[in-house]
């Protein structure tokens, strides 16, 4: 399709001013946000502008540059995602029913949970594991760019009024209890079992900058790829590539597709619909 | 005098928007594009967030043109309906592919109209056409204005005609609105938009 651009406005400057704030973010603290998606990341943008009190991105650039505690605050409008546990029931029974099968043959599993957030889709793999009596063998490696979200995902602690759709998912993911098994509730949030994370490692990781650091059997990483552009994508998906053995498992968000990556041919379909693909 | 609909050679991309009754809307609308419609389409229909959504099947069946739940970074093609999945954001990239996103609702709104009108108008500027059809809220009016400034055009669906009128009502009262039309004469307006009638715009 033919495009056209909209010179002489409002949002062309804003569009400069973005690619400027981007580099300079890069440049003075080292977060590369400058391929993620840009209609995404306008919209955060104006958020943050609005929040913080700037009315350009060009005034919010010279204090970012110069206060470091501002930094921390921007960087939460660009990384923060919210998930929900068991997102997507039939992915993680696609997983239980037939990932787990095959994990089941290796003496030890490793899973890298890439840009794990506040934990959600984490604590959702580590009780499944627990049920399918693989968790003692297994390693779960989670990781994020964002630390509060780390210590977050870490804590395990989730707002009750959450929980009650996070059980509904659970029990159409076939779970084999009652999610409320797992948890603890007082003050008005849920506390997962902390022996669920007994073997859980949690790490600061960029899928924009780091290199691969594990060899792994499984790893997901649900709808943290659309907030990149397709360079990135391309970048993470090399490094899952990489980072998993020889018929080893990758899990994608439910709209997130490997057909438009270079990567393409470095994987075969194992489950289409629910966007599980097997390295080939 | 029939008002001229010139600028409608021009246009690249139409997206549309609408929440309670707009199924049906669709429904007269979409099945009446003809087979070599020339541009994009793009639609945010209000729906409960449980995947899968029926929606795609259910235009499928009716309409002439493809009808496609995309995938994140899809091409956007002429003649091509892609309509929003549901309990995900469908926005426009510069480089007109798009993009989807789980960020939290916009007023309520998962996927939003508004914020596939505002990306769909930085992309598409001039060459898109905005379409606010029946519904019970406001979505849609601040993606109006904002396509109306790119320089891009704006109808509402006629508000008595719609099922529910609060949509196309808060539309008209934010000001972006250039053609408050009749399903039928929307209907007729696009029909004419075939390939072999793409002019630049000098």
């Amino acid at each position: 399709m033919p495009h056209r651009t909209l010179k002489d406005t409002e949002e062309a400057v804003f569009d400069i001013e973005l690619k400027l704030l981007l580099e300079a973010v890069y440049m003075k603290y080292q977060h590369d946000f400058r391929h993620y998606s840009v209609s995404s990341l306008r919209r955060r943008l104006t958020q943050a502008l609005h929040d913080l009190g700037f009315s350009t991105l060009s005034q919010l650039q010279e204090r970012i540059l110069r206060d470091a505690t501002l930094f921390s605050r921007l960087f939460q409008y660009l990384t923060v995602q919210v998930s929900e546990m068991f997102r997507d029931p039939p992915y993680f029974r696609a997983i239980r029913e037939q990932v787990v099968p095959i994990l089941q043959t290796y003496p030890s599993i490793k899973v890298w949970v890439a840009g794990c957030s506040s934990g959600e889709e984490l604590w959702s793999l580590a009780i499944l594991f627990a049920e399918e009596n693989i968790a003692e063998r297994t390693v779960l490696y989670a990781t994020d760019i964002n630390a509060d979200a780390l210590r977050q995902a870490e804590n395990g602690i989730y707002p009750l009024d959450r929980l009650a759709s996070f059980s509904q998912n659970y029990l159409a993911a076939g779970g084999k209890r009652s999610l409320s098994d797992y948890y603890h509730a007082a003050y008005g949030a849920a506390k997962f079992s902390q022996t669920l994370k007994s073997r859980v490692v949690f790490a600061d990781h960029s899928l924009a900058t780091d290199s691969v650091f594990l060899e792994a059997h499984l790893v997901s990483c649900r709808n943290v790829l659309i907030y990149f552009d397709r360079a990135l994508q391309d970048r993470a998906l090399g490094l899952f590539s990489d980072s998993l053995v020889r018929r080893g498992f990758l899990g994608l968000g439910s709209k997130e597709s490997l057909r438009f990556s270079k990567h393409a041919g470095s994987f075969a379909d194992f489950d289409a619909r629910e966007r599980l693909y097997q390295k080939v | 005098m029939t008002p001229s609909t010139d600028y409608l050679d021009a246009i690249d991309a139409v997206v549309i928007g609408a929440s309670a009754g707009g199924v049906e809307a669709l429904n007269h609308l979409l099945p009446a594009l003809p087979a070599n419609f020339r541009p994009a389409v793009l639609v945010v229909v209000h729906v409960r967030s449980d995947p899968p959504s029926l929606l795609p099947a259910l235009f499928a069946a009716r309409c002439k043109l493809p009808v496609v739940e995309p995938d994140d970074k899809n091409e956007i093609a002429g003649g091509t309906i892609y309509v929003a999945p549901p309990g995900y954001h469908m926005l426009v990239e510069p480089d007109c592919t798009i993009s989807l996103s789980v960020d939290p609702p916009v007023r309520f709104s998962r996927p939003s109209v508004d914020v596939l009108f505002e990306s769909a108008a930085l992309c598409f500027a001039n060459t898109l056409l905005g379409v606010v059809l029946s519904g019970a809220n406001d979505d849609g009016a601040r993606g109006l204005v904002a396509i109306s400034r790119a320089g891009g055009r704006c109808w509402v669906q006629e508000p008595q005609t719609a099922v529910a009128s609060a949509m196309p009502l808060g539309a008209i009262a934010r000001g972006g609105v250039h053609d408050i039309l009749t399903l039928d004469v929307m209907t007729a307006r696009l029909g004419a938009m075939v390939a072999g009638t793409r002019r630049q715009r000098g």
